[in-house]
């Protein structure tokens, strides 16, 4: 049983339209806020590229180029933040990982994200393999800026938001499950934010 | 079985209230005694979750203030006007209330006694709060890591902590740089403008010292001030950010 807090009432800004979008323990923001381990990487485009890697028979390598000429859809998500915000209808345009991945051989059933600056994340391939997963260079009919992300970051919206890498470059698949950068300091190897799995053992 | 034992599970845990400490006009110090707190590394943080009577519950996380050593746990608090939380904390809670909270999270943004390279913290706002347990880390482990806290305030009134920083300023190998963006006391000969590159280029130790760097504030400051100290050729992985943004608390 929770504790009642004497005297608290909350502010429950959530329309009630907008009940049963917002997760538990999570609260709505209009603002769009920043969040990152380190300094915001500037990569120039013409360094940029995106890699399929691992165990795959033929690692593919696209430039930015190649990346921009691929086809993309426009994405309307909610987004949530295991630091608590949640953000309704984001529109994002982006390149689905399934065409990234559309005919590579591969035995694997997990992936590395890596990321300019050294950040990773961990999913299972098929929570990106199957059309919930994109690598988004557009927010708001905007190129994606760096402080969120840009050149181009994988979107994942039905995960808590740090699954949805920054300044991503490439998708590494793998065998076994090998745990990203939050995932080793104590965050959720998963991160269902509709099962409130923020934490190890949640 | 072993590994679940090890890696932990982070249960929601009582905290009682023992004292409320106003630090400025919207900051508190909430001092807490949490029965079985598992420890803490200095500049992790913990969530807080309210309970409103009808089942109806909000969290969100605030830093920890405390060095690990203390008997107690404090949590510093900054009041948003329309925030959810922060509103509570710092102005219905009272001592002998109590609270819910989980943690600690995070270990990445911490600082460990045993590194002899020096600390740069860097604050803006109530960003000094996981950046004093830093501080308050080095005094209780005799370290002699040298360490130097830029802060950024908008006015002297503002800062928190002001008294023991102003005691920690005395303390061999810390020092503590104050700017203020908008508002300074009568012959202050100190900065008056926001954090840049011109000002990390005096305050910063030379990268050549192989110095490790603590960010924490709003986003602006912290963008400004990781970009500066990588220009200044800090290694982007020598700069740990934590941001504060004003939203919801």
């Amino acid at each position: 049983m929770s504790y009642v807090s004497r005297g608290f009432r909350g502010k429950r800004r959530d329309a009630p339209d907008d009940r049963g979008r917002v997760p538990p323990g999570q609260y709505l923001t209009d603002d769009f806020p920043v969040l990152s381990a380190g300094p915001t990487p500037r990569t120039p485009l013409e360094e940029w590229s995106f890699a399929i890697t691992g165990e795959v028979d033929e690692p593919r390598s696209y430039s930015w180029d190649e990346f921009r000429a691929l086809p993309t859809e426009t994405i309307t998500r909610d987004i949530h933040c295991v630091t608590k915000w949640s953000k309704l209808d984001t529109v994002w345009e982006g390149v689905p990982v399934s065409a990234l991945l559309a005919g590579v051989e591969t035995a694997a059933e997990y992936v590395v994200a890596f990321c300019d600056g050294g950040y990773t994340t961990n999913l299972p391939l098929e929570d990106v393999a199957s059309g919930n997963a994109w690598i988004a260079h557009t927010y708001d009919g905007e190129p994606l800026d760096p402080e969120h992300g840009g050149p181009a970051r994988l979107l994942v919206p039905h995960l808590y938001f740090w699954k949805s890498a920054k300044w991503v470059r490439g998708l590494a698949l793998r065998n076994d499950d090998e745990p990203g950068f939050w995932e080793n300091y104590g965050y959720h190897n998963y991160g269902d934010p509709w099962k409130e799995q923020r934490y190890w053992g949640d | 079985m072993e590994r679940a034992a090890v890696l932990g599970r982070l249960t929601w845990r009582l905290a009682e209230v023992a004292d409320i400490v106003a630090e400025t006009a919207r900051a508190a110090t909430l001092v807490l005694e949490v029965d079985g707190w598992p420890g803490h590394r200095a500049g992790q943080h913990v969530d807080v979750r309210l309970t409103a009577e009808d089942g109806y519950q909000a969290q969100r996380s605030y830093s920890i203030a405390s060095a690990p050593g203390e008997r107690v746990l404090r949590l510093t608090v900054e009041r948003l006007d329309d925030g959810e939380v922060s509103p509570y904390l710092v102005g219905e809670l009272r001592r002998g209330d109590s609270i819910e909270i989980r943690g600690p999270v995070g270990g990445y943004f911490v600082w460990e006694p045993g590194a002899a390279q020096p600390v740069l913290l860097v604050a803006g706002g109530s960003g000094v709060v996981p950046l004093a347990a830093m501080l308050r880390r080095r005094l209780e482990t005799g370290a002699a890591t040298p360490m130097k806290l830029l802060y950024s305030s908008r006015a002297p009134a503002d800062v928190i902590y002001a008294n023991e920083l102003e005691q920690l300023a005395d303390v061999d190998g810390i020092d503590v740089i104050h700017t203020f963006t908008r508002s300074h006391p009568d012959g202050w000969e100190g900065y008056t403008r926001r954090i840049d590159a011109a000002m990390l280029a005096e305050v910063a130790w030379p990268a050549s010292q192989g110095p490790a760097a603590f960010v924490c504030g709003p986003t602006r400051l912290v963008e400004a001030v990781a970009d500066g100290l990588v220009a200044g050729g800090y290694p982007p992985a020598s700069v740990r950010t934590e941001r504060f943004g004003p939203t919801g608390g």
